[in-house]
């Protein structure tokens, strides 16, 4: 067994269990959350590098020979995913030892935050669809737990919509595996790929593709299915606001571009262009969204589904240099996304609102905080040379080499749309004066932190705008990286013999 | 056998959906049961019903005869109920809260935070 495959979760699960152990003493749950993410944050990158080298890592739990035994796989696309949400669950498990209420952290914050992060990771490691959902079950308790946590009304009403249409949609993944069972009599991925090719009835593949678009659409926030996601993302603290944002559903693009590209390539011309069209709708519902909005993480959370759009419009055009894209779209978006949700919370605390016309004048008190948005909202937009433009730029450029000239002519329309609804944030947050500088004292509650907790507070917004930025000036290393992971995503023959061995 | 499954399954999810569009919480509920027992129901009906077959390798053959009943299904089964299990009892204890925050079952008056200002 290669354990370096199982320690992404076998990491979190042990932090947690820690955790719970010292459930009244919060100051060692902090010690334990904070070393745990930061192994978590070593093992991924070893687990990369191995990937990286090595190729298709492949493991069986308890030693029974695939497709019977419990499949881990590590190809380089979910070691690009495990790293990235490495270094976000280590930033995030920074930002909540900085930002999270002890009233919070006495009612087991941290060993959530560790479960979720342990379901996240087996949602990108395993090898199998059952396993998937029962990887991605781990992961929504822990999530609505989260987003409960604290109970304020707000929160309560956004996890009702949350709970409900995940648990719809995990109710639709649950069919779908049903019947992939019974037409296929087999659940292991790399199987499932061979024997759905050997049934040759491209209606009944279809029909199931169709019902795991619905499942993992209404996780990503595609299109039709999107509308839980901003009314609830803006509800929990800061923090889980991040990693939700960040993480939580790029595990459905994730899972979406596993299933198009693995089992459901039969078809490209029906599915895909399905996939086409709900990608041009989403980018556009989001950004309009969006613009309506004059809440911080409301406008973020629209955010999230219109930059959703872009990645699932790479997985539709289905060329090497699309799929990189996306890829390469994931993991810029991911650093993007999550570092603006922070600095929402950082305004808060400052000014005691999440709302733009109760916000303003912080760009005198606070100009780095100033840039440090800049940074992100202008990689979010696309603006060179930062991240965002070389994801824009690929996804795009592909979309030309197909002449897709209508999804070119959405994307870059979204993207400026993008740009106004970043300025709006900047000119009510930020520039314009605000309008009652009384309350001001009363509210910030950021003055009064003490020292460490600053440090604790923005060091990972600082880290993450590193990223971005770095990302953006040196791209080659990123795009090298997901060319790779798209040559082994459109080629499944590679992952199949990964891991049954030679085929005859 | 089959096609009344069927007809109980077709049922179910029926009933389901139709719960999870109503606005009262407690039906709401309801659906995501309804849901739950369909898509249990349909794997295991997926998994082919057979009767008196159990999956044993007589003494002297080298495998099964077909038709066996496949125990794979009802593992899929025995997870997911326990997965729909802890999830719906989450699920009415978080609806109970809300009755108790918001102070109606109403998802219809559950949109404070959906406002635009």
């Amino acid at each position: 067994m290669n354990l370096i495959l199982v320690l992404p979760i076998l990491i979190p699960f042990t932090t947690a269990i820690l955790c719970l152990f010292f459930w009244k003493n919060i100051k060692a749950q902090r010690i334990f959350h904070l070393s745990g993410a930061f192994l978590y944050l070593i093992f991924s990158f070893v687990l990369f590098s191995e990937v990286r080298t090595n190729g298709i890592l492949v493991t069986q739990v308890g030693d029974w020979v695939a497709p019977f035994g419990i499949t881990f796989v590590g190809d380089l696309f979910s070691a690009i995913m495990i790293l990235i949400n490495g270094i976000i669950g280590f930033a995030t498990a920074i930002y909540a030892v900085g930002s999270i209420d002890e009233k919070r952290a006495q009612y087991g914050f941290y060993p959530l935050l560790q479960f979720l992060i342990m379901g996240i990771s087996g949602a990108f490691l395993t090898g199998d669809i059952f396993n998937l959902y029962v990887w991605f079950e781990v992961m929504l308790m822990s999530s609505f737990v989260l987003i409960a946590l604290g109970g304020t009304k707000p929160q309560i009403e956004g996890a009702i919509k949350y709970v409900t249409l995940n648990l719809l949609s995990s109710a639709f993944f649950l069919t779908g595996c049903g019947i992939l069972y019974g037409v296929a009599g087999t659940l292991n991925l790399a199987d499932l790929s061979i024997k759905l090719a050997e049934l040759n009835n491209p209606g009944l593949v279809t029909v199931i593709g169709m019902l795991f678009l619905v499942s993992f659409g209404i996780k990503a926030g595609i299109f039709p299915l999107f509308f839980w996601l901003p009314a609830s993302y803006h509800t929990p603290p800061a923090a889980v606001s991040a990693i939700f944002g960040g993480m939580m559903t790029k595990v459905g693009v994730y899972s979406l571009i596993r299933v198009y590209t693995l089992l459901f390539n039969h078809d490209i011309g029906y599915t895909h262009t399905i996939i086409l069209v709900l990608a041009s709708f989403t980018m556009v519902t989001g950004v309009l969204g969006a613009f309506a909005q004059t809440e911080f993480r409301r406008i973020l959370s629209f955010h999230i589904v219109s930059q959703i759009g872009y990645m699932i419009l790479g997985l539709a055009i289905f060329t090497p240099l699309s799929i990189a894209g996306t890829i390469f779209y994931i993991a810029h978006n991911i650093f993007a996304k999550t570092n603006l949700f922070f600095i929402s919370g950082v305004v808060r605390s400052i000014s005691g609102s999440y709302s733009l016309k109760k916000l303003g004048g912080l760009y005198k008190p606070y100009p780095m905080l100033g840039i440090l948005f800049l940074i992100s909202a202008f990689a979010l937009a696309g603006i060179p040379p930062l991240s965002g433009f070389w994801a824009k730029f690929i996804v795009i450029k592909a979309a030309l080499e197909v002449e897709d000239l209508i999804s070119v002519a959405v994307a870059l329309f979204v993207s400026l749309l993008t740009l106004l609804s970043m300025i709006k944030i900047w000119n009510d947050a930020f520039w314009k004066d605000k309008i009652d500088s009384e309350s001001e004292e009363e509210v910030n509650q950021f003055k009064s932190m003490s020292k460490v907790k600053k440090i604790f507070f923005l060091s990972p917004i600082v880290l993450l705008a590193l990223i971005t930025i770095s990302i953006g000036f040196f791209p080659e290393f990123l795009f090298s990286l997901s060319r790779d992971a798209a040559e082994q995503l459109l080629n499944p023959q590679i992952y199949i013999e990964a891991v049954l061995g030679k085929v005859k | 056998m089959e096609a009344l499954l069927a007809i109980v399954i077709g049922v179910l999810y029926t009933a389901g959906i139709y719960m999870m569009l109503r606005r009262s919480l407690v039906k709401v509920i309801f659906g995501l049961v309804f849901l739950g027992h369909a898509a249990n129901l349909l794997i295991f009906t997926l998994g082919r019903i057979t009767t008196g077959k159990p999956p044993f390798v007589a003494a002297g053959a080298t495998s099964v005869v077909e038709p066996f009943a496949d125990p794979l299904p009802q593992a899929l089964i025995l997870t997911a109920i326990i997965i729909g299990f802890g999830v719906q009892a989450f699920a009415i204890i978080l609806f109970k809260k809300a009755y108790h925050t918001v102070g109606t079952d109403d998802v219809d008056k559950m949109n404070s935070t959906d406002r635009i200002e």
